[in-house]
């Protein structure tokens, strides 16, 4: 994030020892390091990966989003930020159509995936939730299933059969990897999920996602049920993922959205009231009410 | 408890001596009632264990002339002749047990299938009035269903049902589906006694079902799991023990039923691989002669018959907690 040069979107270069130690610096020093967003913020070369257009969503007649507009650059992290019973989660939701699993919710407008709209005619919730991975507050691990069983659960729905054995386990331990999980399970795939700790499985979670290659990555609150260690690992998972894959993140930890968004998006009862570059949001915030939520005067 | 036997509770610092007083007494009357409370529920919940450990006491006394007459031959000998004074119960064991595992075979994944299509796909003014029907088979008297089983079910098993299974599936040349088909059988209890467990079944597996969290369903749709895959990969599995258990009461069910099995069974002790043929179950056996058992001897044997169906009860409970206790310990890891 502190990085000057700015990183090509679509590069997969390996994070140098160089990146790792200034990241450890950054951690704790959460809100401000203004000449370096400015900087990125201004050079990069945004495509748009998904977007929200006019978007509500609904839970019977009462609208939880209202007409929301929102871009989210490719390979960028995205932060929804707001209190309690805003809208954030919901409107997370309508972006790979788990909204509509809840019986009575709806949604109108549209989001475009790549430009795809996903609630277009003739387009499958399922087919979407296999490009848009998510996950969720609470770590949900299947409890019956092994680690890699875990982890490899989503291939069969996407390829449509499950891979061979091999590239089963190669997928797995990739997922893995790049969940940072490898070196503590990489033991004990075939013990129960539910045997490692909180931490541990939110990055099997994570990994599960990864699993099935999604374009997006859905994250739900992801670090709310976690002790402070597990959180810094998450978020450094997240500050790591973001080089291959285009992440939306809700929280209602704002110095979690300064840590690891590139841009925060704030919402206030089910409006989208500030997107900015994370930075700018919060140094400089446009709207009194963001302001005021920011600096802790509410929420 | 006492405040005089009590360290001061700082020491060289008495409590002045009312207050003291005052208190020893307060925490006495307040530990009495406890006690009556604690006395109370506890021989309460004795009562139960000590009524079981009586009836097997009673049914082993009176069952052991019959059992040390005959020995091991009381459960593997197929002669049950009261003239002569021979008595082997091993049709009506054969019988129960054949009965109960043909029920269970029909019933479970009917029960499992509705209970599904109960909590998964059925809408919701459709789920309780189904749900309803379904657990109000609970509620018919078996007698009805014995009769039920008289007028409908045999005429419907003799034609079209076993020309059916015997002529155009085949089966007829399997010794299962071999010789004459009068109308009482095997197949007719086992069938009876499906209907019967059926809603047992069905209504633990719902609520297991139902008891699955949200969470998991949501996890397995994140990934793109189809509703059906959602069903098998994360619902069904987080809820194999709560089902297991419910098939485990329906075959309690199915294994004590008297009455209904009693009219369509055939009554007849003899072993037979064929499911045309009559059979004979334990309660059965009991239900039709207690009333003529004259000799001493007759009476013990049908008392020795209640001890096995007891014991097999007893025996089927503890494998359905072992079987659960280990699919929830394999779950937790």
């Amino acid at each position: 994030m502190l990085n000057e040069s700015p990183v090509d979107s679509l590069s997969l270069q390996p994070e140098s020892v160089d990146d790792a130690a200034r990241r450890a610096t950054v951690v704790p020093r959460l809100l401000f390091q203004p000449a370096a967003r400015a900087t990125r913020a201004a050079e990069s070369v945004a495509t748009v990966c998904l977007a929200a257009q006019r978007l509500s969503a609904f839970f019977g007649d009462i609208a939880a989003v209202r007409d929301v507009d929102l871009s989210m650059e490719t390979c960028r992290v995205t932060a929804i930020i707001g209190p309690s019973g805003c809208g954030k989660s919901t409107l997370l939701r309508s972006f790979n159509r788990m909204h509509e699993t809840v019986s009575g919710a709806r949604v109108t407008g549209s989001v475009l995936l790549d430009g795809i709209p996903i609630y277009g005619d003739g387009t499958s919730a399922i087919a979407v939730r296999r490009h848009i991975g998510m996950v969720f507050q609470r770590p949900t691990p299947f409890p019956t299933m092994s680690i890699r069983d875990n982890v490899a659960a989503g291939l069969r729905v996407r390829e449509g059969k499950m891979p061979s054995r091999r590239d089963t386990d190669d997928i797995v331990e990739d997922a893995l990897q790049r969940a940072g999980l490898w070196a503590e399970v990489k033991d004990r795939l075939r013990t129960s999920a539910v045997a490692i700790s909180g931490g541990q499985q939110q990055r099997l979670c994570i990994a599960r996602a990864l699993a099935t290659k999604p374009r997006v990555l859905l994250l739900d609150e992801p670090t709310a049920s976690l002790d402070p260690a597990s959180t810094q690992k998450v978020e450094e998972l997240v500050y790591d993922l973001r080089s291959t894959m285009t992440i939306v993140m809700v929280t209602h930890n704002m110095q979690q959205a300064a840590r690891v968004s590139d841009r925060t998006a704030f919402m206030l009862n089910g409006s989208l009231i500030e997107v900015a570059p994370t930075n700018a949001l919060f140094t400089t915030p446009q709207d009194a009410r963001t302001e005021a939520y920011i600096t802790g005067r509410f929420g | 408890m006492s405040t005089d036997a009590s360290p001061p509770l700082v020491p060289g610092q008495a409590a002045p001596p009312t207050e003291s007083g005052d208190l020893s007494r307060s925490i006495a009357s307040s530990g009495a009632g406890d006690r009556v409370y604690t006395g109370l529920t506890t021989f309460f919940a004795l009562c139960i264990p000590l009524l079981l450990a009586f009836l097997a006491l009673e049914i082993g006394r009176a069952a052991w002339p019959a059992f040390s007459r005959f020995g091991l031959g009381f459960i593997t000998s197929s002669e049950w002749n009261v003239p002569a004074g021979r008595f082997g119960a091993a049709p009506a064991i054969f019988g129960t047990i054949v009965s109960s595992v043909i029920a269970l075979v029909l019933a479970t994944p009917l029960a499992i299938g509705v209970a599904i299509f109960l909590s998964e796909f059925a809408p919701p003014w459709l789920q309780q009035p189904v749900a309803f029907l379904v657990d109000l088979l609970a509620a018919i008297p078996s007698v009805v269903y014995g009769l039920w089983g008289i007028f409908v079910l045999i005429p419907l098993l003799r034609d079209p049902v076993i020309p059916f299974l015997r002529d155009t599936l085949h089966l007829g040349a399997t010794p299962f589906f071999a010789g004459p088909a009068y109308g009482p059988s095997m197949l007719a209890a086992g069938v009876i006694l499906a209907i019967m467990s059926l809603p047992y079944i069905s209504a633990v597996s719902r609520e297991v079902l139902r008891a699955v969290p949200r969470s998991q369903r949501e996890a397995a749709l994140a990934l793109g799991a189809t509703r059906w895959e959602m069903i098998w990969d994360a619902v069904l599995p987080n809820a194999r023990s709560g089902i297991i258990g419910g098939v485990i009461l329906g075959l309690g069910r199915a294994l004590g039923e008297t009455m209904a099995v009693t009219m369509v069974i055939g009554n007849r002790a003899e072993i037979s691989a064929s499911l045309l043929a009559p059979g004979y179950t334990m309660a059965s056996l009991i239900a039709n002669e207690f009333s003529e058992a004259t000799s001493d001897l007759h009476l013990s044997a049908l008392m020795a018959v209640g001890g096995v169906l007891f014991v097999i009860t007893i025996v089927v409970n503890g494998i359905a907690r072992w079987l659960v206790w280990t699919v929830e310990r394999g779950a937790a890891g």
